[in-house]
């Protein structure tokens, strides 16, 4: 557990340092995710080393998002006075963007099927 | 030998207050007993932990008539591990690279519909209702996991910690409506059914898709890895130049 605790902040250091040398509009920790499947594609051994830790965090990860979910309490006046907005644009704009989803997918999925139908189907 | 006075509640109150290992204790428990609440009721997405736990502890806080950031002390040890848990993405994304290599175009194609047609929807009619501008910058990465989507808001000038509530809204809304609308819609296959949850609904969406099938679930975490990475470059772009078009 802590050597791949210690690989997490240490891919999670690298992805900071890189974003603070280049200035990328990138959070560093998504960079770290970045570089560690790149380690994991030149060495998929390492994942045996690394899951367990990487599962049991990835398992809670809903606990994670409580402490930042409390600070609800500083924007209940804010909430409060855009409730309209925010709740027709956050409802809507989530269906809106399930829909697209899932419909690009089918029809991509369908026009991939078609142009490798005469190959095989699969 | 004089006895000292039992210290009184107040003082125990004023000490305890004052140290971390409160605000974290707290936060544990609250959150685990959310969890046994979810896991009873069959893991129904209205008794989702993260705003039931949210909801408790905001309302003890404010009886108590304690700030948010002397919680925040203790609460921080765990809001820390956002960080290592946005790395270790990496390893369910790994997993899954044989089906995005067969999928990849379909996947990639519907995972930027998904992405720049629910962040410009949501900017856009939040502005058309007259939402504030640090509202719209909060508002923007709403669809991405949570540690992302506070970094992204940041970026933009919006308020990470109200980012983070509506992240949660989000994936509330996305997890309860989808199984409607798919049925509505005669969607079935669960691979579209859980890569639209994970591409729009992030870890809550993710967590639903696995309740239906492991093959949604399979791809509902592909989607949510990737769009993580994909929203990380593209939305301080997209969304940036739509607040300052606006």
């Amino acid at each position: 557990m802590i050597p791949a605790l210690a690989t997490l902040l240490v891919f999670q250091l690298l992805g900071e340092v890189a974003v603070r040398l280049t200035g990328a509009p990138v959070p560093g920790p998504v960079v770290g995710l970045a570089l560690l499947l790149l380690a994991l594609l030149l060495r998929p051994s390492a994942l045996e080393a690394i899951k367990p830790t990487t599962q049991g965090l990835l398992q809670h990860l809903s606990l994670l998002f409580v402490p930042a979910g409390v600070g609800v309490m500083q924007h209940l006046q804010r909430l409060g006075d855009e409730a309209l907005a925010l709740g027709v644009a956050l409802v809507v704009s989530t269906l809106l963007g399930l829909l697209a989803t899932a419909f690009t997918l089918l029809a991509l999925m369908h026009w991939q099927a078609r142009r490798e139908g005469p190959r095989d189907g699969g | 030998m004089a006895a000292e006075s039992p210290p009184s509640l107040m003082a125990l109150w004023v000490y305890l207050a004052a140290t971390p290992l409160l605000g974290l204790t707290l936060t544990l428990l609250v959150y685990h007993g959310a969890f046994v609440l979810y896991r009873r009721s069959g893991f129904h997405p209205l008794a989702n932990p993260v705003p039931l736990a949210v909801a408790v502890l905001a309302t003890l806080l404010w009886v108590t008539g304690t700030p948010y950031a002397t919680y925040f002390e203790g609460a921080q040890f765990v809001h820390f591990l956002l960080g290592p848990a946005t790395v270790a993405l990496a390893v369910p994304l790994f997993e899954q690279m044989h089906r995005l290599r067969r999928l990849a175009l379909p996947l990639l194609g519907a995972l930027v519909a998904g992405v720049v047609v629910t962040t410009v929807s949501a900017i856009g009619l939040a502005w058309a209702l007259g939402a504030s501008r640090i509202t719209l910058a909060s508002l923007a990465p709403k669809s991405v996991t949570m540690p992302v989507a506070m970094g992204i808001a940041e970026k933009l000038g919006g308020l990470p910690s109200l980012t983070a509530v509506l992240v949660m809204a989000t994936g509330v809304s996305a997890a309860l409506g989808a199984r409607y609308l798919f049925d509505a819609l005669r969607i079935r296959e669960p691979a579209v059914r859980g890569f639209a949850l994970g591409t729009i609904a992030h870890g809550i969406g993710t967590a639903r898709a696995f309740q239906v099938s492991e093959e949604a679930g399979a791809f509902a975490g592909l989607a949510m890895g990737l769009s993580a990475l994909f929203s990380a470059l593209v939305l301080p772009w997209l969304a940036g130049g739509l607040l300052r078009v606006l």
